[in-house]
């Protein structure tokens, strides 16, 4: 599914990432947990493809293709999403039209035919549905005026409407409270299948008693310096993350 | 002071140029029906004289500073419009399908066959009954002139010099109209001159609507006429108005328009407009509020591609305490286009606690464009809240890659930011099928349209507000 080789890269001058390397198969669950700083979003942000954060060496291949070559929609259409951590608010652009036009761009991209704006209504609110957002927001500006957790939900709804093979869920826990951590989490745990892979990243443990990892692994200045199952996420929880750092590893 | 200075120079002997000359002449070829108030001859030869005494606008004119008026060295010889027949089928493709009382005017002239028949209140100053000749009396011209001499736009008084016949709107006390009243003003591109006049009268407590659509036909002429347009409007007590008004000429087409507003105590406007840029499109607005407690909401959007120009020119008067105001504009200019708003606040000494903003957004999406943004405030009262914002900008980079990341095309996500930008402002329309339709003409607009997003480069880290 993907593949990160030694990959280093740079924002705004200063570098993050320092020789990353992560093998993700298809169906795996991969936490990414770390101090702040560590590199956790920079490592969505390089792989979608985001301008000003910048690819110095290494290579990262998805599903055989090298990412870096595609422009930041084809990776999206090759089934690549990035649940962002601060979600955009775009008034003036209907949330509908929004998600209406990113899936036919996948559609189109996959082969598959358009969908009538009617059908397409008709899955846009049963998704929201399941991520139990009032089919209201679908008419309203992209993300205006939504709180947090709305803000999450609307994410994992495109998720679920674009369908994608893997998914990095960039600390989309972050702020939300249990009630809305759950849906967020049913929303993913719905998604689960043996063709689709995961990033959670995130920097707390109690997302992981949701959504259960395959593999944990612990970021620290720009490289993954320890890997574990989901037993490691506790030990962090516990004893934080200098204790990493003390052993030297 | 600044009086002074102003009339010596109106009083200097000017020299006209040929196109105000013609612009008399055009005005000594209009023969007014017998039944038309001794009011309207008084004022046409007032204003005429006023128009013979004005500066012509130039680089040096304050207000016309960054708007050339050359593309009416075109006119100087042209003749009054004569009315044409409209082409077939013209009425259902390309207005507005609204449940609402509809007057055609084709070339500044009314279009018996494509209008609807006028209701009580709705009539042509040349057909009015003794209360409208009143109302007439005493209101038409005396909106407009109700601003300071030195301030007075000198085509205010070219329309009032060149008004044979108008429109007059009068809404009785109390009255709720339920159809909105849909004025369609089309010009059929002939090289030649019309003049449009209306008069709004609302009395107390009076509700109504009303939506002013200037359109083409589809020549492509290279002077495709001249429009003179003066609206004047009254809203008497606890009255409320709703007012939209569309420019959405042929570009080659020149037009000079103003609608003044006077609001009563605790009266209420609620004003929309959007112009698409053409050779000449200078539109004032000039908003008075007069009693208090009265209050306004008034939105604007400019388009502006090619080397069209646009030019809005809006004024707030608070003369009275406890008055709001509130002013959104937003524009779009690329190619080599130009804009203009200037947006002016003046609040009088004795208008205290008056709450006034205006905010004025522009996108800019080529190197050649051209916006100029100038808020005026003038404050002489101490106790009032008075915000002003403008900005020039570019698409934000990061709702750009917001779209991208979800598989949109970076053309296609410009196109929806600038459409969501512009978008914005029409929620507040009150009449459904006007903003669905707007709303449908800004998507055609903008897609079929590329010169205004095409040339959009995000820039890194800029924000959409400076």
């Amino acid at each position: 599914m993907l593949e990160i080789h030694e990959l280093f890269a740079k924002v705004e001058g200063k570098q993050i990432l320092n020789g990353l390397s992560l093998s993700i198969k298809p169906g795996e669950v991969h936490a990414i947990m770390g101090p702040n700083g560590s590199g956790k979003s920079t490592l969505g942000n390089v792989l979608t493809g985001r301008s000003g954060y910048e690819v110095i060496s290494g290579d990262a291949k998805f599903n055989g293709k090298n990412l870096f070559d595609l422009e930041v929609e084809e990776r999206a259409r090759d089934g690549l999403f990035l649940a962002f951590q601060y979600p955009v608010e775009i008034p003036g652009v209907s949330n509908m039209e929004f998600l209406k036009a990113s899936v036919d761009a996948r559609r189109k991209h996959l082969g598959l035919p358009d969908l009538s704006s009617f059908d397409f209504m008709k899955l846009a609110r049963e998704s929201s549905q399941k991520v139990s957002l009032d089919p209201a927001f679908l008419k309203r500006g992209v993300n205006e005026g939504f709180s947090g957790g709305e803000k999450k939900r609307n994410e994992i709804m495109q998720m679920m409407l674009l369908e994608p093979s893997l998914c990095i869920l960039d600390e989309t826990d972050s702020g939300l409270d249990i009630d809305a951590l759950q849906v967020v989490a049913a929303g993913v745990n719905a998604m689960r299948s043996p063709a689709r892979s995961f990033i959670v990243v995130t920097h707390y443990q109690r997302l992981l008693d949701y959504i259960v990892p395959d593999y944990v692994h612990v970021l620290s200045h720009g490289k993954i310096v320890r890997t574990g199952d989901k037993e490691l996420a506790k030990e962090l929880e516990a004893k934080g993350y200098g204790w990493l750092e003390e052993e030297g590893v | 002071m600044s009086d002074a200075i102003v009339n010596r120079r109106q009083s200097l002997p000017a020299v006209m140029n040929p196109f105000q000359q013609h612009a008399l002449v055009l005005a000594g070829q209009q023969v007014l029906s017998d039944g038309q108030s001794a009011i309207l001859q008084t004022l046409r030869q007032q204003c005429a004289e006023n128009f013979k005494r004005a500066t012509w606008p130039g680089r040096k004119v304050e207000h016309w500073k960054y708007t050339s008026v050359q593309a009416l060295k075109a006119y100087e010889s042209a003749g009054w419009a004569t009315p044409a027949n409209l082409p077939e089928g013209f009425c259902s493709e390309r207005l507005m399908t609204l449940n609402a009382t509809r007057l055609v005017f084709v070339d500044g002239a009314l279009d018996l066959a494509a209008s609807d028949s006028m209701p009580a209140g709705i009539s042509l100053f040349s057909e009015a009954n003794a209360l409208a000749t009143q109302l007439i009396s005493s209101h038409l011209g005396k909106i407009a002139g109700s601003v300071d001499l030195s301030r007075r736009n000198l085509f205010a008084a070219l329309n009032s010099a060149w008004t044979a016949d108008g429109l007059l709107i009068h809404v009785a006390q109390n009255v709720i109209l339920e159809k909105p009243i849909y004025l369609v003003y089309i010009n059929t591109g002939s090289k030649a001159v019309a003049n449009q006049r209306n008069l709004v009268v609302m009395e107390q407590g009076a509700n109504a609507q009303l939506i002013e659509h200037f359109l083409s036909t589809s020549a492509e002429a290279p002077d495709s006429g001249f429009v003179n347009t003066l609206t004047e409007i009254h809203i008497g007590q606890n009255a409320q108005l709703h007012h939209t008004r569309l420019n959405l000429e042929h570009e080659s087409a020149a037009h000079v328009g103003a609608v003044h507003v006077n609001l009563m105590r605790d009266a209420v406007f609620n004003g929309f407009t959007v112009a698409e840029g053409s050779k000449l499109k200078r539109l004032d607005y000039q908003l008075n509020h007069c009693g208090q407690g009265a209050s306004l909401n008034f939105d604007g959007v400019y388009l502006a591609r090619h080397d069209q120009l646009v030019d809005y020119h809006t004024c707030i008067e608070h003369r009275v305490p406890h008055c709001t105001s509130q002013q959104a504009f937003r524009g779009i200019v690329g190619d080599k286009a130009k804009a203009v708003f200037n947006g002016r606040i003046h609040i009088f000494q004795d208008a205290q606690k008056t709450l006034a903003e205006m905010n004025n957004r522009n996108l800019l999406t080529s190197d050649t464009a051209e916006i100029n943004t100038k808020p005026e405030l003038e404050i002489y009262a101490d106790d009032v809240k008075c915000a002003h914002g403008a900005t020039i900008s570019q698409l934000d980079d990061t709702a750009l890659y917001y779209l991208q990341s979800r598989g949109i095309c970076p053309s296609q996500a410009r196109m929806m930011l600038s459409f969501g930008f512009i978008n914005e402002l029409l929620s507040g329309l009150p009449v459904e099928d006007v903003k669905l339709w707007l709303e449908n003409w800004l998507r055609n607009r903008f897609s079929e349209n590329r010169s205004l997003v095409s040339d959009i480069k995000p820039r890194v880290n800029a924000g959409a507000d400076l």
